[in-house]
Protein backbone atom coordinates (compact mmCIF):
# COMPACT_ATOMS: atom_id res chain seq x y z
CA UNK A 1 0.00 0.00 0.00
CA UNK A 2 1.98 2.92 -1.26
CA UNK A 3 -0.63 5.53 -2.05
CA UNK A 4 -2.04 5.89 1.44
CA UNK A 5 -2.18 9.59 2.10
CA UNK A 6 -0.16 10.79 5.03
CA UNK A 7 -1.83 8.93 7.87
CA UNK A 8 -2.50 11.48 10.55
CA UNK A 9 -5.09 9.29 12.20
CA UNK A 10 -5.59 5.54 12.62
CA UNK A 11 -6.23 4.16 9.14
CA UNK A 12 -8.29 1.05 8.45
CA UNK A 13 -6.29 -2.15 8.81
CA UNK A 14 -4.58 -1.28 12.10
CA UNK A 15 -7.40 -2.37 14.39
CA UNK A 16 -9.22 -5.70 14.63
CA UNK A 17 -12.92 -5.76 13.89
CA UNK A 18 -13.79 -6.25 17.54
CA UNK A 19 -11.68 -3.37 18.78
CA UNK A 20 -12.96 -1.08 16.04
CA UNK A 21 -16.55 -2.00 16.88
CA UNK A 22 -16.06 -1.53 20.61
CA UNK A 23 -14.46 1.88 20.09
CA UNK A 24 -17.28 2.72 17.69
CA UNK A 25 -19.89 1.94 20.31
CA UNK A 26 -18.10 4.06 22.91
CA UNK A 27 -17.70 6.95 20.48
CA UNK A 28 -21.33 6.82 19.37
CA UNK A 29 -22.48 6.77 22.99
CA UNK A 30 -20.39 9.82 23.86
CA UNK A 31 -21.51 11.71 20.77
CA UNK A 32 -25.14 10.81 21.45
CA UNK A 33 -24.80 12.19 24.96
CA UNK A 34 -23.18 15.28 23.46
CA UNK A 35 -26.19 15.74 21.20
CA UNK A 36 -28.43 15.56 24.25
CA UNK A 37 -26.34 18.09 26.15
CA UNK A 38 -26.50 20.43 23.15
CA UNK A 39 -30.24 20.07 23.08
CA UNK A 40 -30.50 20.96 26.76
CA UNK A 41 -27.76 23.54 27.21
CA UNK A 42 -26.54 25.03 23.93
CA UNK A 43 -27.74 28.62 23.85
CA UNK A 44 -28.55 30.16 20.52
CA UNK A 45 -25.80 32.71 21.11
CA UNK A 46 -23.12 30.00 21.30
CA UNK A 47 -24.16 28.19 18.11
CA UNK A 48 -21.60 30.02 15.93
CA UNK A 49 -18.85 29.20 18.44
CA UNK A 50 -19.34 25.50 17.81
CA UNK A 51 -18.98 25.99 14.07
CA UNK A 52 -15.98 28.25 14.25
CA UNK A 53 -14.24 26.02 16.78
CA UNK A 54 -14.68 22.97 14.54
CA UNK A 55 -13.26 24.99 11.65
CA UNK A 56 -10.30 26.18 13.74
CA UNK A 57 -9.50 22.65 14.91
CA UNK A 58 -9.72 21.31 11.37
CA UNK A 59 -7.37 24.05 10.19
CA UNK A 60 -4.83 23.56 12.96
CA UNK A 61 -4.84 19.79 12.50
CA UNK A 62 -3.37 20.49 9.06
CA UNK A 63 -0.49 22.40 10.61
CA UNK A 64 2.00 19.70 11.42
CA UNK A 65 4.85 21.11 13.44
CA UNK A 66 8.21 19.34 13.49
CA UNK A 67 9.33 17.64 16.68
CA UNK A 68 12.48 15.63 17.32
CA UNK A 69 13.71 12.84 15.05
CA UNK A 70 11.99 13.52 11.75
CA UNK A 71 8.57 13.33 13.30
CA UNK A 72 5.77 15.84 13.33
CA UNK A 73 2.70 16.49 15.38
CA UNK A 74 -0.40 18.58 15.17
CA UNK A 75 -3.01 19.98 17.50
CA UNK A 76 -5.75 17.54 18.47
CA UNK A 77 -7.98 20.25 19.89
CA UNK A 78 -10.00 18.16 22.34
CA UNK A 79 -8.79 20.13 25.35
CA UNK A 80 -9.35 23.45 23.57
CA UNK A 81 -12.90 22.49 22.70
CA UNK A 82 -13.54 21.19 26.22
CA UNK A 83 -12.34 24.42 27.83
CA UNK A 84 -14.45 26.58 25.52
CA UNK A 85 -17.60 24.46 25.33
CA UNK A 86 -17.46 21.91 28.11
CA UNK A 87 -16.52 18.24 27.68
CA UNK A 88 -19.62 16.87 25.97
CA UNK A 89 -20.08 19.56 23.35
CA UNK A 90 -16.36 19.15 22.68
CA UNK A 91 -17.00 15.51 21.74
CA UNK A 92 -19.43 16.77 19.09
CA UNK A 93 -16.97 19.28 17.68
CA UNK A 94 -14.21 16.69 17.34
CA UNK A 95 -16.63 14.19 15.82
CA UNK A 96 -17.60 16.72 13.12
CA UNK A 97 -13.93 17.36 12.32
CA UNK A 98 -12.97 13.68 12.23
CA UNK A 99 -15.99 12.63 10.13
CA UNK A 100 -15.16 15.25 7.49
CA UNK A 101 -11.50 14.22 7.54
CA UNK A 102 -12.35 10.54 7.07
CA UNK A 103 -14.96 10.91 4.34
CA UNK A 104 -13.81 13.97 2.40
CA UNK A 105 -10.04 13.75 2.92
CA UNK A 106 -9.46 10.00 3.39
CA UNK A 107 -7.64 10.90 6.60
CA UNK A 108 -8.26 8.22 9.20
CA UNK A 109 -10.09 5.00 8.45
CA UNK A 110 -13.82 4.46 8.19
CA UNK A 111 -13.99 1.41 10.46
CA UNK A 112 -11.37 3.15 12.62
CA UNK A 113 -13.47 6.32 12.81
CA UNK A 114 -14.92 5.36 16.18
CA UNK A 115 -11.44 4.79 17.59
CA UNK A 116 -10.23 8.12 16.23
CA UNK A 117 -13.21 9.95 17.70
CA UNK A 118 -12.63 8.17 20.99
CA UNK A 119 -8.86 8.76 21.11
CA UNK A 120 -8.63 12.29 19.76
CA UNK A 121 -12.01 13.55 20.87
CA UNK A 122 -13.90 11.87 23.64
CA UNK A 123 -11.11 10.73 25.96
CA UNK A 124 -9.17 13.97 25.78
CA UNK A 125 -12.25 16.15 26.04
CA UNK A 126 -13.65 14.32 29.05
CA UNK A 127 -10.31 14.10 30.83
CA UNK A 128 -9.46 17.74 30.17
CA UNK A 129 -12.96 18.98 30.90
CA UNK A 130 -13.46 17.19 34.18
CA UNK A 131 -9.91 17.91 35.36
CA UNK A 132 -10.58 21.59 34.73
CA UNK A 133 -13.78 21.42 36.74
CA UNK A 134 -11.99 19.60 39.57
CA UNK A 135 -9.04 21.99 39.50
CA UNK A 136 -11.35 24.99 39.77
CA UNK A 137 -12.56 23.61 43.09
CA UNK A 138 -9.13 23.56 44.71
CA UNK A 139 -7.04 26.16 42.87
CA UNK A 140 -7.30 29.94 43.08
CA UNK A 141 -9.42 31.53 40.38
CA UNK A 142 -6.77 33.66 38.75
CA UNK A 143 -5.99 34.02 35.11
CA UNK A 144 -2.49 32.57 35.50
CA UNK A 145 -3.67 29.50 37.41
CA UNK A 146 -6.47 28.95 34.95
CA UNK A 147 -4.22 29.13 31.89
CA UNK A 148 -1.61 26.96 33.62
CA UNK A 149 -4.23 24.32 34.25
CA UNK A 150 -5.35 24.55 30.63
CA UNK A 151 -1.78 23.81 29.56
CA UNK A 152 -1.44 20.80 31.85
CA UNK A 153 -4.75 19.21 30.88
CA UNK A 154 -4.01 19.80 27.18
CA UNK A 155 -0.81 17.80 27.54
CA UNK A 156 -2.64 15.06 29.44
CA UNK A 157 -5.38 14.91 26.80
CA UNK A 158 -2.79 14.13 24.14
CA UNK A 159 -1.14 11.51 26.34
CA UNK A 160 -4.39 9.70 27.10
CA UNK A 161 -5.18 9.57 23.40
CA UNK A 162 -1.74 8.15 22.62
CA UNK A 163 -2.04 5.57 25.41
CA UNK A 164 -5.51 4.51 24.25
CA UNK A 165 -4.23 4.12 20.69
CA UNK A 166 -1.44 1.85 21.94
CA UNK A 167 -3.87 -0.28 23.92
CA UNK A 168 -6.20 -0.59 20.92
CA UNK A 169 -3.31 -1.60 18.67
CA UNK A 170 -2.14 -4.15 21.25
CA UNK A 171 -5.57 -5.72 21.76
CA UNK A 172 -5.85 -5.88 17.96
CA UNK A 173 -2.58 -7.88 17.89
CA UNK A 174 -1.05 -5.26 15.62
CA UNK A 175 1.88 -4.39 17.87
CA UNK A 176 2.79 -5.38 21.43
CA UNK A 177 1.89 -2.89 24.12
CA UNK A 178 5.43 -3.08 25.51
CA UNK A 179 6.88 -1.75 22.27
CA UNK A 180 4.20 0.69 21.14
CA UNK A 181 3.25 2.31 24.44
CA UNK A 182 6.68 3.77 25.30
CA UNK A 183 7.14 4.87 21.69
CA UNK A 184 3.71 6.49 21.45
CA UNK A 185 3.99 8.18 24.83
CA UNK A 186 7.52 9.37 24.08
CA UNK A 187 6.54 11.02 20.80
CA UNK A 188 3.31 12.42 22.18
CA UNK A 189 4.95 13.85 25.28
CA UNK A 190 6.56 16.28 22.82
CA UNK A 191 3.47 16.74 20.66
CA UNK A 192 1.57 17.44 23.89
CA UNK A 193 3.84 20.41 24.61
CA UNK A 194 2.84 21.87 21.25
CA UNK A 195 -0.78 21.14 22.09
CA UNK A 196 -0.42 22.91 25.44
CA UNK A 197 1.22 26.00 23.92
CA UNK A 198 -1.38 26.35 21.15
CA UNK A 199 -4.30 25.67 23.47
CA UNK A 200 -3.16 28.19 26.07
CA UNK A 201 -2.60 30.79 23.35
CA UNK A 202 -6.02 30.20 21.82
CA UNK A 203 -7.80 30.23 25.17
CA UNK A 204 -6.05 33.46 26.22
CA UNK A 205 -7.11 35.05 22.94
CA UNK A 206 -10.74 34.14 23.52
CA UNK A 207 -10.46 35.16 27.16
CA UNK A 208 -9.26 38.59 26.03
CA UNK A 209 -11.86 39.04 23.29
CA UNK A 210 -14.95 37.33 24.67
CA UNK A 211 -14.34 35.89 28.15
CA UNK A 212 -17.97 34.82 28.39
CA UNK A 213 -17.31 32.24 25.67
CA UNK A 214 -14.85 30.28 27.79
CA UNK A 215 -17.26 27.81 29.36
CA UNK A 216 -14.88 26.32 31.91
CA UNK A 217 -13.26 29.54 33.06
CA UNK A 218 -14.04 30.54 36.66
CA UNK A 219 -16.73 33.21 36.95
CA UNK A 220 -14.20 35.74 38.20
CA UNK A 221 -12.57 35.67 34.75
CA UNK A 222 -15.65 35.77 32.59
CA UNK A 223 -17.66 38.68 33.95
CA UNK A 224 -18.53 41.10 31.19
CA UNK A 225 -20.65 44.18 31.02
CA UNK A 226 -23.44 44.07 28.41
CA UNK A 227 -21.43 41.90 26.05
CA UNK A 228 -18.44 44.20 26.11
CA UNK A 229 -15.28 42.67 27.48
CA UNK A 230 -13.62 44.53 30.30
CA UNK A 231 -9.95 44.04 31.05
CA UNK A 232 -9.85 40.69 32.79
CA UNK A 233 -7.44 41.81 35.47
CA UNK A 234 -9.95 44.24 36.89
CA UNK A 235 -12.40 41.49 37.64
CA UNK A 236 -10.03 39.26 39.58
CA UNK B 1 -16.49 42.43 20.95
CA UNK B 2 -19.73 41.52 19.23
CA UNK B 3 -20.33 37.84 18.62
CA UNK B 4 -20.54 38.35 14.88
CA UNK B 5 -17.21 40.16 14.82
CA UNK B 6 -15.61 37.48 16.98
CA UNK B 7 -16.88 34.67 14.75
CA UNK B 8 -15.79 36.37 11.54
CA UNK B 9 -12.34 37.09 12.99
CA UNK B 10 -11.88 33.56 14.32
CA UNK B 11 -13.09 32.03 11.08
CA UNK B 12 -10.74 34.28 9.13
CA UNK B 13 -7.84 33.07 11.29
CA UNK B 14 -8.84 29.42 10.73
CA UNK B 15 -9.28 29.82 6.97
CA UNK B 16 -6.06 31.82 6.76
CA UNK B 17 -4.07 29.18 8.61
CA UNK B 18 -5.53 26.33 6.56
CA UNK B 19 -5.03 28.12 3.25
CA UNK B 20 -1.79 30.01 3.63
CA UNK B 21 0.15 28.19 6.35
CA UNK B 22 -0.77 24.52 5.86
CA UNK B 23 1.16 24.28 2.56
CA UNK B 24 4.29 24.97 4.58
CA UNK B 25 3.54 22.60 7.47
CA UNK B 26 5.97 19.82 8.31
CA UNK B 27 5.71 16.89 5.89
CA UNK B 28 7.40 14.52 8.33
CA UNK B 29 5.35 11.54 9.50
CA UNK B 30 3.30 12.31 12.58
CA UNK B 31 3.51 10.53 15.91
CA UNK B 32 1.42 7.49 15.06
CA UNK B 33 2.78 7.13 11.54
CA UNK B 34 6.36 7.27 12.81
CA UNK B 35 5.72 4.57 15.39
CA UNK B 36 3.92 2.43 12.79
CA UNK B 37 6.83 2.82 10.42
CA UNK B 38 9.47 1.94 13.03
CA UNK B 39 7.53 -1.00 14.37
CA UNK B 40 6.68 -2.19 10.89
CA UNK B 41 2.93 -2.18 10.81
CA UNK B 42 2.48 0.86 8.61
CA UNK B 43 1.92 -1.38 5.57
CA UNK B 44 -1.23 -2.76 7.16
CA UNK B 45 -2.95 0.55 6.47
CA UNK B 46 -5.79 0.27 4.00
CA UNK B 47 -8.06 2.72 2.30
CA UNK B 48 -11.74 1.93 2.70
CA UNK B 49 -13.51 1.57 -0.65
CA UNK B 50 -15.64 4.63 0.03
CA UNK B 51 -12.46 6.65 0.57
CA UNK B 52 -11.16 5.85 -2.89
CA UNK B 53 -13.64 8.41 -4.11
CA UNK B 54 -12.88 10.96 -1.41
CA UNK B 55 -13.23 14.38 -3.00
CA UNK B 56 -9.96 15.73 -1.57
CA UNK B 57 -7.95 12.61 -0.80
CA UNK B 58 -4.75 13.28 1.10
CA UNK B 59 -5.38 17.03 1.45
CA UNK B 60 -4.55 17.69 -2.20
CA UNK B 61 -7.24 19.57 -4.11
CA UNK B 62 -7.88 17.55 -7.27
CA UNK B 63 -6.75 18.88 -10.61
CA UNK B 64 -4.20 21.28 -9.16
CA UNK B 65 -0.63 20.45 -10.07
CA UNK B 66 1.19 22.76 -7.72
CA UNK B 67 1.37 20.86 -4.44
CA UNK B 68 1.32 23.90 -2.20
CA UNK B 69 -1.63 25.42 -4.00
CA UNK B 70 -3.46 22.07 -3.89
CA UNK B 71 -2.91 21.82 -0.13
CA UNK B 72 -3.97 25.40 0.44
CA UNK B 73 -7.16 24.95 -1.57
CA UNK B 74 -7.89 21.73 0.33
CA UNK B 75 -7.47 23.60 3.60
CA UNK B 76 -9.68 26.45 2.41
CA UNK B 77 -12.47 24.14 1.26
CA UNK B 78 -12.21 21.85 4.27
CA UNK B 79 -12.26 24.60 6.85
CA UNK B 80 -15.34 26.20 5.35
CA UNK B 81 -17.06 22.82 5.02
CA UNK B 82 -16.36 21.99 8.66
CA UNK B 83 -17.60 25.44 9.73
CA UNK B 84 -20.87 25.02 7.84
CA UNK B 85 -21.39 21.49 9.16
CA UNK B 86 -20.57 22.41 12.76
CA UNK B 87 -22.69 25.55 12.63
CA UNK B 88 -25.58 23.68 11.01
CA UNK B 89 -25.44 20.84 13.50
CA UNK B 90 -25.32 23.23 16.45
CA UNK B 91 -28.17 25.27 14.97
CA UNK B 92 -30.37 22.18 14.67
CA UNK B 93 -29.46 21.01 18.15
CA UNK B 94 -29.60 24.29 20.00
CA UNK B 95 -31.71 24.67 23.07
CA UNK B 96 -35.08 26.14 22.18
CA UNK B 97 -36.46 28.73 24.54
CA UNK B 98 -39.40 27.09 26.18
CA UNK B 99 -42.46 28.86 27.49
CA UNK B 100 -41.68 28.01 31.09
CA UNK B 101 -38.02 28.98 30.85
CA UNK B 102 -37.01 31.83 33.14
CA UNK B 103 -36.20 35.05 31.34
CA UNK B 104 -32.55 35.28 30.43
CA UNK B 105 -30.57 37.15 33.03
CA UNK B 106 -28.91 40.30 31.75
CA UNK B 107 -25.22 39.67 31.10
Amino acid sequence: MIDIPIALHIPDGFLSGGVAALCGVAAVAAVAYGLRVANMELDEARVPLLGVLAAFIFATQMLNFPIAGGTSGHLLGAALAAVLLGPWLACLVLAVVLVVQAFAFADGGITALGANVLNMGVLGALLAGYLMVGAAKVLPHTRVTFLGTVGVVSWLAVMVGAAATSVELAVSDTVALGTSLPAMLGVHALIGIGEAVITVAAVSAVLAARPDLVALAPKELTATGAGVARPVERTI
Amino acid sequence: MKMRVFVILALAVAVGLATAVSPFASASPDGLEKVAEKQEFLDQAQLARIQEDSPISGYAFPGVENERVATGLAGFAGTLAVFVLGYGLAFLLRRRERGDAPPRAPA
